[in-house]
């Protein structure tokens, strides 16, 4: 077997609470993505999906076990990865085009170029006319364009998504998950797309997996054979994709529960 | 208007009423005599020189003040603000530096740096570094931890972070403190003046009290009132043309 792209080895992560007490975010995780792979990682909230990534990007170590990106440890944030973050991350106080220059002016590359990439990449992603404007005058679904610009830009060869789409209406969704595929599918990237939405995760992901209630550790791994290009849209009238839904659901119902359980508990 | 009527009306004297009908013109002056008052010291100058002279020695002192206090203000604020460590070791000082009442430092600087502009700058930046630094530093604690992991991830080396993500960010927090600031280094301008000096507004409102001369001393609080406010008017341009990414919904009322 090829070595994988992204590869977490046991790997347990613990924070310290501000009472001081130890919270295990993730117990004992193993996962692989394939080069190339679109990986969806679905579970209950609070299950440790996005803290995953942030021991995927470098920007948290882990506390036991390894975290290997393109075979070698992770020390710090690394060089090729890329990560769109759930709520808005694009820097309020510069312009569209400023934003999705940034990473590479931050690399180093001289102002005319990066903005000349900047520009390439705002038209790819749709926002083409809106250079000048400050992200408060966008809506919702144009600010995550231009987060999407903002990350492929660096072309990342290991692409990160914490629910980006999350806090978009069900159109704006769809249409952004359909775009997201076709960027996905010219730079072939490996991508990690955490979401707690089953029907978005099968639409896209080659691989689901199931994350279990926290501490969070693989529950289960599916495969999603649905043929590529596909259309987010349609794909889920399939039968295929109803049956993959239904076997993900039974693993992922029992997980819900007791994640729902728990937090009554906490309420009462 | 109507205060200034009733100003008027009530300080003005006849035979029967020799200290005004109700309020002694001696104690409270008059709006005409302030206006009077106004209008010999831009004609004939003051008893310390020519007024255009009092009111630059002032805004002089004041504004360099502001920037000195303003800069170190923002330096340090930034610097503590960013590394743990400087934060823990310099804010013990910082707090008992805060919680003395800094106006005494003027006496102080009087003494040893002289009746020159500099002691009134000294006490200026000293009241202006404080409301500076806290806003700065608080700026740069409040930064979204997502925008930093964001540029982190982008490739922002520490440098770049502090440039790129964390100034910026503050900006909002020091430009607001620079509204409150700019107040205090008048402050400290005229107090400075008012405790010793050649030249300034500080100086002519001590002669006018000395003199019993009422008038005199409002007449000095209404050009203080006009400079304040032609500095805030500056500043709320400053702090628009600054930030004209953020949206108008955010204050950007006057604090004065």
């Amino acid at each position: 077997m090829p070595t994988p792209a992204i590869e977490l080895r046991h790997v347990t992560k613990r924070f310290l609470t501000p009472s001081g007490t130890a919270y295990t975010a993730l117990r004992d995780l193993d996962l692989a993505v394939g080069d190339g792979e679109f990986c969806a990682v679905v579970g209950p909230t609070g299950c440790g999906k996005s803290t995953t990534l942030a021991l995927i990007s470098g920007l948290e170590l882990p506390s036991e076990g390894e975290v290997l990106v393109g075979g070698a440890p992770v020390q710090r944030v690394g060089r090729d990865v890329g990560y769109v973050f759930q709520v808005d991350a694009v820097f309020p106080w510069k312009s569209v085009l400023d934003n999705v220059a940034t990473g590479p002016r931050f690399r180093g590359i001289n102002r005319r170029e990066a903005e000349e990439r900047a520009r390439d990449w705002i038209k790819r992603v749709g926002l083409a006319g809106f250079e000048r404007y400050y992200p408060h005058q966008l809506s919702g679904g144009m600010r995550k364009r231009a987060a999407l610009a903002q990350t492929l830009i660096n072309e990342p060869r290991f692409l990160l998504m914490d629910e980006p789409f999350s806090a978009l209406d069900v159109q704006t969704r769809t249409l952004m998950e359909n775009e997201l595929l076709q960027l996905w599918s010219a730079t072939r990237a490996s991508v990690v797309f955490v979401t707690h939405d089953l029907e978005e995760a099968i639409a896209l992901a080659d691989r689901v997996v199931v994350i279990t209630a926290g501490p969070g550790t693989v529950k289960g791994v599916y495969r999603v054979d649905l043929p590529r290009p596909r259309n987010v849209a349609e794909i889920r009238f399939q039968p295929e994709f109803s049956r993959i839904y239904q076997e993900i659901w039974n693993d992922l119902r029992d997980e819900v529960l007791v994640s729902y359980e728990r937090s009554k508990r906490v309420v009462s | 208007m109507l205060l200034l009527g009733v100003w008027e009306i009530g300080t003005m004297k006849d035979a029967t009423h020799p200290d005004g009908f109700w309020i002694d013109p001696f104690f409270y002056g008059r709006p005409s005599s302030i206006a009077n008052q106004l209008w010999t010291w831009a004609q004939n100058g003051t008893a310390q020189g020519p007024l255009w002279l009092q009111v630059a020695t002032t805004l002089e002192e004041a504004a360099l003040g502001f920037l000195i206090g303003v800069g170190l203000g923002v330096v340090f604020g930034v610097a503590l603000g960013r590394v743990r460590l400087l934060a823990d070791v310099f804010a013990p000082y910082i707090k008992a530096l805060n919680a003395m009442p800094r106006i005494v430092l003027g006496s102080i600087f009087i003494l040893t740096i002289g009746y020159n502009i500099w002691s009134k700058v000294a006490l200026a930046v000293v009241l202006v570094f404080f409301v500076v630094f806290f806003n700065a530093f608080q700026g740069v604690r409040e930064v979204d931890r997502v925008l930093i992991a964001n540029a982190r991830i982008l490739g922002a080396k520490e440098r770049q972070l502090s440039t790129d993500v964390i100034f910026p960010s503050a900006l909002s927090w020091i430009l607001a403190s620079l509204h409150t600031s700019f107040g205090f280094a008048l402050v400290g301008a005229v107090v400075g003046e008012y405790l010793g000096a050649y030249q300034g507004i500080g100086l002519m409102i001590s002669t006018a009290q000395g003199t019993f001369n009422p008038s005199g001393v409002f007449a000095a609080m209404f050009i203080l009132a006009v400079v304040a406010l032609s500095a805030e008017v500056a500043l709320t341009w400053l702090e628009n043309r600054l930030i004209k990414w953020r949206p108008n919904t955010v204050t950007a009322d006057a604090r004065i």
